[in-house]
């Protein structure tokens, strides 16, 4: 690790439950051993990675939305608003405007089109952030209000926040959301490099070559975890192998595993096998990302 | 006819094996909808023959014609999204940044821009080897997953369950607390919450719980992994009677979950033990509780 | 008094649609006249998201005095009913519309 680059990690996976986080809070806490390091949970709507820390809380924050607010005084009751708004969001029932600040994408359409300047941008708070601290490890993470459904302005807020403040740690680690739909394509568009963590199963397989299709798409260099390794079969494996895509690491499946995991215990240092895995994930990301940058 | 929602909060906690269990389980009275559309794979284990297909839209994004455009760059003054770049004096959509909210299309001034429905993925109607009828769906890469796709594989399931005059519908419920939950949600006559004793298992169980609990309707548990970790298993317990769910069983941490799915088949068809004792015990019991008149 | 009902049919032998902002149609029965009239919502179905509050909106433009529906609306279509003067009736969902308003005469149905 001669060369500083900054160099920021997203973690992500298909299918949820294929162990996402416990890869994501035992790597960062891994390189926390040696060196700062930054862990961001951008799975807003279930954060889970904080779970397996007891950081000093460093910094709490509101995330905030704009939408807009009906200045009654002003309203001629014209009807536009609702008329631009394609969200649903302002309705006019009867002589009032309701604004619902779930549905609002912010847009500003019926806050600047709105002939009166009855509809002025506010703000409103949409979740919180918080900032972690424990030893070398920063944990950041953000949590959206249940109902809220901007996840996207969320994730991208908190990259921002994690970017401003730990942007000269030399790794930055991303959780993403599970699935493929936009708040993933959010979580690692600005990634460096992109670890998919799979299980050897058909079902970790199937959601597996969905999320390796979102990363072709993305043109981001990419690599798999297979978790869990020796339950299912081998078709995992085999698919890599035809798709030429390298295989980082092979975490052994076993209970003792999982009731460190269920009990919120970090694996690798229970586990010497665990750790040489992370430590050949860590190697292979810090080539990957050289060898690009050349 | 009732409604049969299975959800989990959390991704990984074998809510689609145990949901594909039951489709067997109640085989010929059951059509089941998988409305876990972000990461679909329940069709891995009831082998569809995907007999009817169709794209399905959903939200918009703008579209300029070029031949039209007068490269004022109104369109990307107004957007908030940074969805619309200046590339060489061409104003260029990015699919993946453009909202729909039509803000562009309603201020060009030669109404060049127009919305266009957005291709979100495609819905499948399939006989399956229960010898009933799936209703699913696939949704594409960074596509928007809506409320909308998720009603639209219920509706479908539903009118499929009144002109055969199935008793059940079975709706495998999406993951997170987000709209596609309350649209999986929303009419449903009984709710099954699958959780494991994790940190994160009850933690996302409470969540989500906090949802089903605003649309009125009656739930059952199930803990899997229930011997991985006593503690959290009873701190579960204890939630469910203050909350008055009722606990339809325990089932153990067994790798049958696993080698089952690698054969293709449920965990009923594969396990003639204890799990499948457990599975139909619990199948028969909501079969009870929503035919029951309250 | 009017009362409207969220139904997935036309008539009085239809069944309630236990959804609120998705549901097929409203149904509106006038006890004075004794008519019922039918208002078509399945265009909500090519809403991605704000279901219930479109439907909020086409309810107030009918202003009924009672609504009857299944699981009773979410969250927006709940503050958007505020703004309507009428009693909410949930739980009615398994019933065909006339069973549910023998319900509601007999006071068995529950207020949201």
């Amino acid at each position: 690790m001669t060369n500083r680059k900054p160099l920021k990690i997203a973690i992500a996976s298909g299918k949820g439950g294929t162990g996402k986080t416990t890869l994501s809070t035992n790597l960062a806490a891994f390189i926390a051993d040696q060196e700062e390091v930054a862990l961001v949970d951008l799975d807003v709507e279930e954060p889970n990675s904080g779970l397996f820390f007891n950081g000093e809380l460093f910094h709490e924050e509101e995330n905030l939305k704009m939408i807009p607010k009906w200045n009654e005084s002003k309203c001629t009751l014209c009807g536009i608003c609702q008329k631009v708004c394609n969200f649903h969001a302002v309705i006019q029932l009867g002589p009032s405007i309701i604004v619902f600040p779930e549905l609002c994408h912010s847009c500003y359409a019926c806050s600047e089109l709105c002939p009166v300047d009855a509809l002025p941008m506010v703000s409103k708070k949409i979740g919180v952030l918080r900032d972690f601290k424990l030893n070398k490890l920063h944990f950041v993470e953000s949590r959206l209000d249940i109902g809220e459904e901007q996840a996207v302005s969320t994730i991208s807020k908190t990259k921002k926040y994690a970017e401003k403040n730990y942007g000269n740690a030399h790794i930055t680690l991303f959780d993403s959301p599970p699935g493929t739909s936009c708040p993933v394509m959010e979580a690692t568009k600005d990634a460096d490099f992109v670890m998919l963590v799979t299980e050897p199963t058909p079902f970790g397989l199937h959601d597996l070559s969905l999320a390796v299709e979102t990363m072709r798409a993305l043109k981001k260099p990419f690599g798999v975890v297979v978790n869990r390794d020796g339950i299912g079969n081998n078709a995992v494996v085999e698919y890599c192998e035809k798709e030429n895509i390298h295989l980082m690491a092979r975490i052994p499946n076993s209970r003792k595993i999982a009731e460190l995991y269920s009990s919120g215990k970090l694996i690798y240092r229970e586990i010497p096998a665990v750790k040489m895995a992370l430590q050949g994930i860590l190697d292979y990301c810090l080539e990957t990302v050289e060898g690009e940058r050349k | 006819m009732k409604e049969i929602v299975i959800i989990s909060g959390k991704g990984g906690t074998g809510k689609t094996s145990i949901t594909a269990a039951f489709s067997v389980l109640g085989g010929q009275d059951v059509v089941v909808a998988d409305c876990d559309v972000d990461a679909a794979d329940m069709h891995l284990l009831m082998q569809p023959d995907f007999d009817f297909s169709e794209d399905f839209y959903s939200g918009e994004t703008a579209y300029i014609d070029q031949s039209n455009c007068i490269r004022c760059g109104k369109c990307a003054e107004v957007c908030r999204f940074g969805a619309i770049q200046d590339k060489n004096k061409l104003f260029i959509v990015d699919p993946l940044s453009c909202e729909g909210c039509g803000y562009c299309a309603r201020i060009c001034p030669t109404n060049t821009i127009v919305n266009k429905e957005r291709l979100a993925g495609k819905w499948f109607i399939s006989n399956i080897k229960t010898g009933s009828i799936m209703v699913h769906a696939r949704l594409g890469i960074g596509a928007d997953n809506s409320g909308k796709l998720v009603a639209k594989v219920k509706d479908e399931a539903k009118e499929i369950a009144l002109e055969e005059r199935k008793d059940f519908i079975l709706v495998d419920g999406s993951p997170g607390v987000g709209c596609p939950v309350v649209s999986s949600l929303s009419g449903a006559n009984f709710v099954v919450l699958v959780t494991e004793p994790s940190v994160s298992g009850l933690h996302d169980l409470k969540r989500v719980y906090e949802l089903v609990k605003k649309f009125n309707i009656k739930a059952g548990c199930i803990i899997n992994k229930a011997d991985i970790n006593p503690v959290k298993c009873a701190e579960i317990k204890l939630f469910l009677e203050e909350e008055d769910i009722l606990h339809l069983t325990d089932l153990p941490y067994d790798e049958n979950f696993t080698n089952a799915m690698t054969e293709g088949l449920t965990i009923v068809e594969f396990d003639h033990g204890l799990l499948k004792a457990l599975l139909t015990d619990s199948w028969e019991k909501i079969k009870q509780v929503v035919s029951s008149k309250k | 008094m009017k009362i409207a009902f969220t139904s997935t049919g036309t008539t009085w032998d239809s069944m309630i649609d236990p959804r609120f902002g998705r549901t097929e149609y409203i149904v509106i029965y006038d006890e004075e006249s004794q008519e019922l009239s039918v208002v078509d919502n399945s265009a909500v179905k090519n809403e991605a998201h704000g279901a219930g509050t479109v439907t909020s909106q086409r309810i107030f433009d009918l202003k009924p005095d009672v609504l009857i529906t299944g699981n009773g609306p979410g969250e927006n279509a709940a503050t958007a009913l505020k703004h309507i003067k009428m009693k909410i009736l949930v739980n009615a969902h398994e019933m065909t519309l006339r069973q549910a308003y023998d319900h509601y005469r007999n006071g068995e149905l529950k207020e949201k």
